[in-house]
């Protein structure tokens, strides 16, 4: 196993001299150390084209009473980063959990990595954040040792005290703080690290910090920000994007009850960022979105031909029937592997637009003051927010400060910060603080959508059932000329690699919508096209789909990503195989005697570097409806589960997303605009739809890897194949509510 | 025009128009900001107060009709022993992954538990079905009303 490991060691963060462990005394007395730790993240989900350089920047204070508090860096949208980058450090630096406390950040470019996105935050900060932890204990243990006039080496530490052994002499953490700021700080790349055997912290269950505010309902949000002074704002946009405005009748709306400004905005092309609309301001937001409602506007939509969705299926399947327009992989001759096949299958694949749907809708408060401005947002990704407000504004960064708010569910969405400079405009213009709130109807027809896509497979199966030729024409979407964000498909894509004979190629349709990545980006469609279509050659070829994968998969190995800015450490099969084999084992699959009409499915997907099998069970009920009757989820995300109270609350929120994704949500375009508006026709997953979901992780010898993301993709394609060995009946297209079916219990 | 409302036990005065939701009167008149918006249509389920002890989706209550009515909202539901234990459960079974649908979950699992102390899965299904969870925490949701309902036999 050591030669397969070897490649995977190198995905920690890569080591530099610029990296820097500062200790000082901190305000208010006791030791504050500050560390700046540079390495390399891969593209997050934001669509950036390559790998970035990071700084990870941690902050944390010994007070002289013992208590620690640590800088919670990231922006928090549910996945619980706020709690496992402070585990982190308080395991290796030795102090009880009790005894930590957690403070958000707001956005500063001293922590230039504030992105929550991509499931990165394990990966890249578990290493660097443990040696920040480690460092500070080896401090405190000089300190204690220059006390007792000994060697560090005599000594060690229980949680938050350190004790000579000979003498049994203690000090506590408290006590010796201060006197820690004056010692040489240790080098952060060899400081020693706890065996992970006697972690007291990392692997233990710890809850959400933020919980009891949750619950009793404290304001929390970004919706929740007040500040004094504060009017709110409403802003009509067009709802085909990026549509200008010609004229309103905004002056007759400046009449209306409440309204303090209504005025017309002139934005830009940029449909990330201000786009032409009319904001309406008011003492309250139902009087804002009241006046709004009497609104007349005159738009000039531009060019809307073929910018519907029925037009982009017809287009599509008359694409398909040409070649690829551009090659993504090309492996042996699949045009004669599929003459030559003993069987060859023919499928059709589609998925829809998809909008975030965050519950809380979209918002930002600002307050234009002098030139400065501040800002409260729910962001996932404030940086590139700061320079939009700046550019738009005329403005320097220098005179904006962003306040990180948690946000009610990110899922991508919040990558963009669109909402943001509209509040920051709408300030200016009206000369006071305003909370900008948008509609639910806002939120749907402005999202950065997933977008749609197409699959034409083929799949040739030889005399014994093996898969000899698999070829993919997808047929996805441009915007100005190049592919549309997060509508790419990689030349890793599974089956890529394991078959002899491969092609993927594309073809795009140009698209006025904008797209944007949505959790567990492009892999959230391609996993339900591929995986669909894989458990279609698998029952060809006459086997068992389990079977039929491990066959696929072959023997444990690495399978390297060709070089590149979306390089993984590779594919490594045995750990596929792990999961597969774990889930097929809890499920009892193949051997649970299963009543007509209900069926088991598998799926199997490597997305964020993790690996997730997962089978769904589901009964089709005499009246049609599906009924999800068990989910069973197989990960590898390697050595560690961090903390396993929130990883299986977050595969289970990702399988059950991804099966609610797959029977009720789907937008429509017509005439540029989405029909959709609101959760009578977006359907997500409901309580009487959602079945109990078992959560295993196999461990592995392999660094920690993020959790946000990965358990996501299987789960739709599972549910399709759990369909089809019910009934049948196979369904190529989401959402399934739309192929007359549909979901209860 | 004044309107005379009961809220968590105490009388406010709103100065809005008749057909102000009571959502926003709650969020913005009297900033109590638990209540949460999320659809403005009855589809969500995050505005979820209880009106004379039933749950109700107050982005659909015109401020105009409530009269005497009392309401209850995430704020104060810890006042009661049921509301109590529902959120003692929550916190438990660490519920809450963005925790926006929560205020609303917990609402409707009180008025739910209230109502029967023992519910059965198809009484939870029949009671949340209209409380969105877009993070897809049902299995602990579900987990942490049988919980309270426990911690109330204890």
């Amino acid at each position: 196993m050591d030669g397969l490991l070897a490649p995977f060691r190198s995905a920690g963060v890569k080591s530099s001299r610029r990296n820097f462990l500062k200790a000082s005394l901190a305000a208010g007395g006791g030791l504050l150390l500050t560390a700046r730790i540079h390495g390399i993240a891969k593209a997050a989900v934001s669509g950036e084209a390559g790998p970035r350089e990071i700084a990870l920047n941690a902050y944390v204070r010994v007070a002289p009473d013992g208590s620690v508090t640590v800088t919670a860096k990231n922006p928090e949208c549910g996945q619980g980063i706020k709690v496992m980058l402070p585990m982190l450090i308080a395991e290796e630096l030795d102090v009880s959990w009790d005894k930590v406390r957690i403070e958000q950040a707001g956005y500063d470019p001293k922590y230039p990595a504030q992105v929550a996105g991509g499931s990165q935050a394990t990966p890249v900060n578990w290493l660097p954040m443990r040696r920040v932890g480690a460092a500070g204990r080896q401090m405190l243990i000089q300190a204690a040792a220059t006390t007792w006039g000994v060697q560090a080496s005599e000594c060690d530490t229980t949680p938050g005290v350190v004790r000579h052994q000979a003498s049994g002499h203690t000090l506590s953490y408290g006590e010796l703080a201060e006197k820690a700021a004056a010692v040489k700080v240790p080098d952060l790349e060899k400081v020693p690290l706890k065996d992970p055997k006697t972690f007291r912290i990392v692997g233990q269950p710890m809850r959400n910090v933020d919980g009891e505010k949750i619950v009793t309902g404290q304001p929390l949000f970004g919706i929740d920000v007040t500040v004094p002074g504060m009017l709110y704002a409403v802003f009509q946009k067009c709802d085909v994007h990026g549509g200008k405005l010609v004229s309103s009748n905004v002056e007759a709306i400046r009449k209306l009850p409440g309204v303090k400004a209504a005025f017309e905005v002139k934005g830009g092309t940029d449909l990330r960022g201000l786009l032409d609309g009319v904001a309406v301001v008011a003492d309250s937001w139902w009087r804002a979105n009241r006046a709004r409602q009497q609104l007349q506007i005159t738009w000039d939509e531009g060019d809307i031909t073929g910018q519907n969705s029925a037009d982009f299926a017809r287009k599509a399947a008359e694409l398909a029937k040409g070649a690829p327009s551009s090659t993504v992989r090309k492996n042996g001759d699949p045009a004669g592997a599929l003459a030559k096949s003993a069987k060859v299958v023919e499928a059709a694949y589609h998925y829809p637009f998809l909008s975030h749907i965050d519950l809380e809708p979209q918002n930002c408060t600002a307050s234009f003051v002098n030139g400065k401005v501040e800002i409260w947002a729910p962001t996932q990704n404030p940086a590139p927010g700061s320079k939009l407000v700046a550019s738009t504004l005329g403005i320097p960064e220098s005179a904006i400060k962003i306040n990180m708010i948690r946000c009610g569910g990110g899922f991508g969405r919040r990558l963009s910060n669109d909402y943001m400079v509209e509040a920051a405009w709408i300030s200016k213009e009206a000369g006071a603080p305003v909370k900008l709130v948008w509609t639910r109807e806002d939120d749907m027809r402005h999202d950065l959508y997933r977008p749609a896509g197409y699959h034409f497979f083929k799949g040739g199966l030889d005399g014994a059932g093996k898969l000899i030729a698999f070829t993919d024409h997808f047929v996805t979407f441009s915007q100005d000329g190049a592919v549309a964000n997060s509508a790419n498909l990689e030349p890793t894509e599974f089956p890529a690699r394991l078959v002899a004979n491969l092609e993927l190629g594309t073809s795009m349709m140009p698209l006025r919508a904008p797209t944007g990545p949505l959790r567990a980006p492009r892999s959230n469609g391609l996993g339900f096209a591929f995986q669909s279509f894989l458990d279609e050659l698998a029952h060809a070829s006459g086997k068992d789909p389990v079977a039929f994968a491990l066959d696929l998969l072959g023997e444990p190995r690495v399978l390297p990503d060709p070089p590149g800015p979306r390089a993984t450490p590779g594919f490594h099969t045995g750990r596929m195989r792990g999961v597969i084999e774990l889930a097929a084992e809890k499920s009892g699959w193949g051997k649970t005697k299963l009543p007509k009409g209900t069926g088991m499915g598998l799926a199997y997907y490597y997305s964020h570097l993790g690996y997730f099998a997962e089978v769904v069970q589901a009964t089709m009920a005499a009246n049609g409806l599906i009924q999800l009757d068990k989910v069973w989820i197989a990960g590898d995300i390697g050595s560690q589960i961090i903390n396993p109270l929130n990883a299986e609350n977050q595969a289970q929120g990702a399988a059950l997303d991804g099966l609610g994704t797959a029977i009720g949500h789907g937008l429509t375009i017509e005439k540029g605009k989405i029909v959709q508006g609101n959760f009578d026709t977006v359907l997500p997953l409901r309580m009487r739809q959602s079945p109990p979901v078992e959560v295993h992780f196999r461990v592995t010898d392999f660094p920690p890897t993020g959790l946000g993301e990965p358990a996501l993709p299987p789960s739709l394609p599972a549910l399709g194949n759990a369909i089809f060995a019910a009934t049948g009946q196979r369904i190529r297209s989401l959402p399934f509510k739309d192929q007359k079916l549909n979901a209860s219990a | 025009m004044p309107y005379i409302i009961q809220v968590n036990g105490k009388q406010h005065t709103a100065d809005v128009e008749s057909e102000t939701p009571l959502l926003w009167v709650l969020r913005d008149t009297l900033n109590l900001k638990g209540t949460k918006f999320g659809c403005g249509a009855a589809q969500c389920g995050a505005c979820t107060v209880h009106l004379g002890g039933q749950a109700t989706r107050s982005c659909q209550i015109p401020v105009s009709v409530l009269g005497a009515s009392n309401v209850t909202t995430i704020e104060a539901i810890g006042e009661t022993p049921v509301g109590k234990r529902v959120q003692q459960a929550w916190l438990e079974l660490d519920v809450a992954q963005c925790g926006y649908c929560q205020s609303g979950q917990i609402m409707s699992a009180t008025a739910l538990l209230t109502k029967i102390p023992n519910p059965t899965d198809q009484d939870i299904n029949q009671a949340m079905n209209g409380n969105l969870c877009r993070c897809a925490t049902y299995t602990r949701i579900r987990a942490a009303i049988k919980r309270a309902a426990e911690l109330a036999r204890a």
